[in-house]
């Protein structure tokens, strides 16, 4: 997982990497858990299909993320791995697994509690693509 | 697949937002004026002093006030306070006011976490007679109130309960057993605001709300038992109760989950919305919808939601910490006297007339990381501050003070009846974090008389004193321009942090 962490006075960002969309996609959500939680330590208990849409790549990101963030802020589900099965500057769907916090084995590095569009930015080069979100901490 | 850089930009409307150097004028000691550029349909206006401009990373809540100018039925100017910092969209420390039937509403204008804001209560007690308890007092408090990330009340609400509280507000807490009538007067607009519309708010958000009443939640939400260490303003400071010596309570806390999911749920719907109106946002997070509109009166009637419950939730911990007070002293209400002096809200957009142009004006005033701050003879106060003015509750960090305000008639000319809201970051969590490494932070606060207990595992780090401005400095601007005057300061004897 290629992310890097980006310091704003308020609140926490990444900056993000992947060879082409879906990995980039599949790295943010990851990188965001990361920051939450220590993945190791997550079961995949349970498999959940995803689908968000967007009015771009960058509208794309954040309704993704914040779809993910939400099985952790009301379900109380930590996110175990992300696969994602289409996506396109539309539309985007997965399948994730994902285990009920428990907090014996659980412990939370941040409480990330939304996906901003401050900053956002998706795009691609010759070089692959990458991607910066910022979330309210 | 390869493109232009130039389209990649044009997706990425944020992409340019490091432009050139911002122009910035001074107009006296504690005024600073961004001059009207470009899209900007007003000029923007800063509290502070050349010193804080100095300050590290101001560059960009600056940009922020003139990206804000940029929006539909701006009056006057684009406001920011001494406090201010790097926000989402709009500044931290912003206050902007449109015209009620020509501007617009916009969710970034008032934050996440909506009705976030602060209450003080007074005791009978003086420090002497608490400095032997206080270790007894700060872990009970600890105990009886849920704190720390997704802290969970024993209050489990039913959909239709959850529902009364976001249209009731204190109200509800009170209805309960939770509280006394003379705590809805000295609650700002009474700890409820009209027109909140359950059916306007998503599943998502009354599930994050259902179980987080009556918690603190994390981050840099607080309760701290201080000490009023001065008086500036004896008269005033009489009536609101306030004596030198005497130990006080403050909590600090907003609508937990609730809000958050309803300011996300309307940015995101907003963002879709605002690309059908012909409005050029220099900033995503700036997303906005008219007032006057179908989206602009849902949003407006979901946030008054949030706003009823954060109050509720404020209402709710009072209560809490009376009981708790009166426990570990062993005394009654009536020996305790913990009264309310004054409920007041940092994010909030409200519906307020104001004079502009020497015409009388229904705008509506976004304050986000602000606080009102209304005058003498204001006629939303209530009748025991009729003649004195709105108290403004500031809380510092949480190792040097706290400061007791009062409203003027020059806020309600100069900022749409407005002024600060607390110290203002200065350092990100991430830098606070590194600038702790090898200190024992409860250890130093501890050495200078502060008993700290807390939850969260960096939290102490992030919220360290060092992170924050100087409280003084920008009390001193508020004073100074004459948008509030000083009244008391506390020093924080205890805290406890989410």
């Amino acid at each position: 997982m290629k992310y890097k962490l980006i310091d704003h006075t308020a609140d926490l960002g990444i900056h993000v990497f992947g060879k082409d969309a879906g990995d980039l996609f599949a790295n943010a959500a990851r990188a965001m858990f990361d920051q939450i939680t220590d993945i190791k330590k997550v079961k995949g208990v349970d498999k959940h299909s995803i689908r968000v849409k967007g009015s771009d790549w960058a509208d794309l990101m954040v309704n993704w993320l914040r779809e993910l963030l939400y099985f952790w802020t009301v379900k109380e589900k930590l996110v175990k791995s992300v696969d994602i099965v289409s996506i396109s500057e539309a539309k985007l769907s997965a399948v994730i697994t994902t285990e009920t916090f428990d907090t014996a084995r659980h412990s939370i590095r941040n409480e990330i509690k939304a996906v901003t569009y401050h900053q956002i930015n998706v795009e691609y080069s010759t070089t692959g693509w990458e991607a910066q979100v910022i979330f309210d901490v | 697949m390869f493109e232009s850089q130039e389209s990649v930009r044009k997706r990425n409307p944020n992409k340019n937002y490091t432009g050139k150097v911002m122009e910035i004028k001074q107009i006296d000691k504690y005024h600073w004026e961004i001059p009207k550029t470009g899209n900007m349909r007003v000029p923007g206006i800063v509290y502070c002093t050349a010193a804080m401009l100095k300050g590290p990373k101001q560059e960009e809540p600056l940009k922020q006030v003139a990206n804000v100018a940029t929006l539909p039925g701006i009056q006057k100017a684009s406001l920011a306070m001494p406090d201010m910092h790097w926000g989402y969209g709009f500044p931290i420390g912003g206050v902007a006011a449109f015209d009620w039937n020509s501007g617009i509403i916009s969710p970034g204008g008032v934050g996440y976490d909506i009705n976030c804001g602060v209450r003080l209560a007074g005791t009978a007690l003086t420090e002497s007679e608490v400095r032997s308890k206080l270790e007894n007092l700060v872990n009970s408090l600890y105990r009886n109130i849920p704190s720390g990330l997704g802290s969970k009340g024993s209050l489990k609400l039913s959909v239709s309960e959850e529902k009364k509280v976001l249209t009731e507000g204190s109200r509800w807490a009170l209805q309960l057993g939770f509280g006394e009538e003379a705590d809805i007067d000295h609650t700002e607009d009474g700890g409820c605001m009209p027109h909140a519309d359950p059916l306007l708010v998503s599943n998502r958000a009354l599930e994050r709300g259902q179980r987080q009443l009556g918690t603190l939640g994390s981050g840099n939400h607080f309760l701290e038992v201080g000490v009023v260490e001065a008086i500036y303003d004896a008269n005033v400071a009489a009536v609101f109760g306030l004596f030198e010596g005497q130990v006080t309570l403050m909590i600090h806390c907003g609508s937990r989950g609730f809000g958050y999911q309803v300011c996300d749920d309307f940015l995101a719907a907003m963002t879709r919305h605002v690309q059908k109106l012909d409005i050029d946002l220099p900033d995503r997070q700036l997303a906005c919808a008219m007032i006057r509109s179908e989206m602009g009166r849902r949003y407006r009637n979901a946030m008054a939601c949030a706003a009823n419950y954060a109050w509720a939730n404020r209402q709710i911990l009072l209560h809490k910490s009376r009981d708790v007070f009166q426990q570990v002293f062993g005394i009654g209400p009536r020996d305790l006297q913990m009264n309310l002096v004054y409920d007041v809200c940092h994010n909030i957009a409200k519906k307020e007339e104001h004079i502009i142009d020497g015409q009388k004006k229904v705008v509506c005033v976004h304050r986000k990381g602000a606080t009102r701050s209304f005058p003498p003879g204001h006629p939303s106060l209530c009748e025991k501050y009729r003649n004195v003015g709105q108290p403004v509750i500031i809380p510092g960090d949480m190792g040097t003070a706290s400061y007791v305000l009062a409203g003027t008639e020059k806020a309600m000319d100069k900022t749409f009846g407005s002024t600060c809201h607390g110290a203002g970051r200065v350092l990100s969590r991430k830098a606070a974090k590194k600038a702790s490494k090898g200190r024992a932070i409860h250890r130093e606060l501890e050495d200078k008389g502060i008993m700290v207990r807390w939850t969260g595992k960096g939290t102490l780090a992030e919220e360290m004193p060092d992170a924050y401005k100087n409280v003084s400095e920008v009390v001193e601007v508020v004073h100074g321009a004459g948008i509030s005057k000083k009244v008391a300061r506390l020093k924080p004897i205890a805290v406890v942090k989410g």
